[in-house]
């Protein structure tokens, strides 16, 4: 103990930075570092979705027509409403294979509530919700309380739950759905002035935290970014946007006689619940917990954090979130089999990992989720059109799920050689 | 030793079913200065520690804080005084950044969201008060981070709980040359701050590089706590063998 002491209003103060210093150049380096650095995000899916939207637009005439993409987007929703769901647990490190028919089962407990015993539809649907909720904390217990991995849990789930549905249902049958309201989340749109005022909503909400995220930094006393990059997030906001209802804003109809335009329903609900859910996972204590936990569980314990409660919370949270994606595949399909929702959880997986949320728990958002979504509802609808058979379909998704595997371990080793300094 | 300890053990006793670990230990740390236990494998420096932490509570014996006397059932109630243990395996969260990693379990809030703002602050000033400068943004993820930087956050992490009492479970095991250099210098202006540090080492070097006092354990008994100007290497070798006993050193001394 024989050095002097540096004091804290020394030459050193200056030297940790926030970050977020310097103007939009030094901004747009930073992250350029940050993406070589393995922290690539939804960088590759938005690449894929620009490539694959060229490659289609040249072998289809019908690919980027206004009707196909109101189309795209109402098949897509399912997909990505089940991928959000999933990045809850895969955030954690966890799975949840059930996930998918635990959608078809509480749906078929729905349509057949509503069709066969009458039941008012608000009630059905509660049920339904009450149902993937016990799901979630069913599997939460054994995975959270009994200490079985979730990969065995949610995959005797997934048998159990086709088994269920078999029996709600009754083998070889179908029920249709008749509940007008639901049916119209995935086939109807919104007034063309609704879409218009959902963007101005958005623009608004971005605007609002940015402004509050700025007041409350300069309130505790810590630099801004600089306050170009605003204007540069609301100009993006407002030309992607507005680039997307301009389009759904025109008259889309296959015969002259009638005219469909307009945003379609499911859109501003699928944002509405990824805004909410990023909220969650981005500003609360609960979302920090959640990518502490699937970071490092033991990190998280040590600091006080209830992991079991964490764990628990986010298969809940996804089975809860696969009943909303069952709701929009029954509102886009119109029925339910007992096979409802076998297929789908493995193509939620994918999405999410296509579009950067890791398996390996902590990485992710669910942003990214929903671009990866995209991208293969993109491959399926533009396979589709080219009339080529459903395998080739399967082939070329696995083919692009490797791939953004690849993509991201090749960043991240290449990044551990490099960015280590000290 | 001018100034009262801020924790005293007296007497204190931990057995695993026949094995007797720890078989009546007096210890103490004292506010300002550093702290050495050493002592070979099996010695009982990390069950005296987990008792300290409130992990594994002592069987019997009396702990003193600030002179008055404490119950340390669990982790909670060492928090609560104030005393902090930096782990050899960090726990840390590799995919979160520097201010996150500190504040990991006790976010500051406002309006019902994290308060980035003065967490990010609160963490900066934190760092700053080590004279921190090998790190280039609080907002780097943790994963990026050097051995020595990660030590550095999870000390500056009990700096900004205004820890009392920080123990340090062999925080150079696993650096190399220039960055034990560095967290030594960090324990060192730690002590500076008035915490009172307990560190657990192998590495001798260290411990009369930094070290006020030096405690060798020798088979679950202290063998002495004396000031490391009034000691010898050879002597604390000798203690923690067990081929020398305290009273071996007196005269040597």
């Amino acid at each position: 103990m024989t050095d002097t002491q540096t004091t804290a209003s020394g030459p050193d103060a200056v030297l940790i930075a926030s970050g977020v210093e310097g103007g939009v150049r030094d901004q747009v380096r930073a992250w350029w570092d940050r993406v070589r650095g393995g922290e690539m995000g939804a960088l590759p899916a938005s690449a894929g979705i620009v490539v694959l939207t060229v490659l289609f637009t040249f072998l289809s005439p019908f690919f980027l027509t206004e009707r196909n993409f109101a189309n795209l987007l109402t098949q897509a929703a399912t997909l990505v409403m089940l991928a959000m769901a999933l990045t809850f647990v895969l955030l954690l490190g966890e799975i949840d294979l059930s996930a998918g028919v635990t959608s078809g089962m509480t749906m078929a407990l729905f349509v057949v509530l509503d069709n066969v015993f009458a039941v008012a539809w608000p009630i059905a649907l509660l049920a339904a919700f009450g149902a993937g909720l016990a799901t979630g904390l069913f599997i939460g217990f054994f995975v959270a309380r009994v200490g079985i991995p979730s990969f065995v849990v949610t995959l005797g789930l997934f048998l159990g739950f086709q088994g269920l549905a078999l029996t709600i249902i009754g083998d070889g049958g179908l029920y249709r759905l008749q509940v007008r309201e639901i049916l119209a989340i995935q086939n109807s749109n919104m007034p063309v002035w609704g879409g218009w005022l959902m963007l101005v909503v958005i623009l608004g909400v971005v605007a609002a935290t940015s402004v509050l995220d700025r007041r409350r930094r300069t309130r505790a006393g810590v630099p801004n970014r600089t306050v170009t990059l605003v204007w540069v997030k609301l100009a993006v906001v407002l030309v992607v946007g507005g680039a997307v209802v301009a389009v759904l804003s025109q008259n889309r109809s296959a015969s002259p006689a009638a005219i469909v335009a307009g945003v379609p329903v499911v859109v501003p609900i699928v944002l509405t619940i990824l805004w909410l859910g990023t909220f969650l996972l981005d500003r609360t204590r609960f979302g920090r917990y959640v990518y502490s936990v699937g970071g490092n569980a033991e990190a998280a314990r040590r600091a006080g954090i209830n992991v079991r409660m964490i764990r628990w919370s986010g298969f809940v949270l996804c089975s809860t979130l696969a009943v909303v994606s069952g709701l929009l595949s029954i509102s886009k399909v119109g029925s339910v089999d007992a096979a409802a929702g076998r297929e789908i959880v493995l193509s939620g997986v994918a999405a999410a990992v296509v579009g950067g949320v890791s398996l390996f728990g902590g990485r992710g958002r669910l942003l990214h989720a929903a671009v990866g979504a995209l991208v293969i509802a993109i491959i399926t609808n533009g396979l589709g059109l080219l009339n080529l058979p459903a395998g080739v379909n399967f082939m070329v998704t696995g083919s692009v799920l490797v791939l953004a595997a690849t993509v991201d371990a090749v960043s991240r080793s290449r990044a551990s050689g490099t960015v280590r300094r000290n | 030793m001018s100034d009262a300890p801020i924790i005293e053990l007296q007497d204190v006793r931990k057995s695993f079913g026949p094995v007797s670990v720890l078989q009546g230990i007096d210890f103490r740390a004292y506010p300002g200065k550093v702290t050495a236990l050493v002592g070979d494998n099996g010695a009982g420096k990390s069950t005296l520690i987990k008792g300290l932490a409130g992990v594994q509570p002592y069987d019997s014996g009396t702990v003193m804080f600030d002179g008055e006397r404490v119950e340390l059932q669990s982790p909670r109630d060492a928090a609560r005084l104030g005393i902090e243990v930096v782990y050899q395996d960090l726990a840390l969260c590799d995919n979160l950044d520097i201010v996150q990693n500190m504040f990991l379990g006790r976010e500051e809030m406002s309006h019902g969201t994290l308060d980035e703002g003065v967490m990010e602050k609160d963490a900066s000033d934190a760092l700053r008060s080590l004279s921190v400068r090998t790190m280039t943004s609080v907002r780097q993820k943790v994963a990026s981070l050097s051995g020595g930087q990660r030590q550095t956050v999870a000390i500056a992490r009990a700096v900004l709980k205004k820890a009392r009492v920080v123990i340090l479970d062999e925080p150079t095991a696993a650096l190399g040359v220039a960055q034990t250099a560095q967290v030594l210098s960090l324990v060192e202006r730690l002590a500076h701050q008035g915490v009172a540090v307990i560190i657990i080492s192998h590495n001798l070097q260290d411990v009369f590089e930094v070290a006020d006092y030096v405690a060798p354990l020798y088979l679950g008994h202290l063998v002495a706590e004396v000031p490391i100007a009034e000691t010898s290497y050879d002597d604390v070798v000798g203690y923690i063998t067990g081929s020398k006993t305290y009273a071996g050193a007196e005269t040597s001394a």
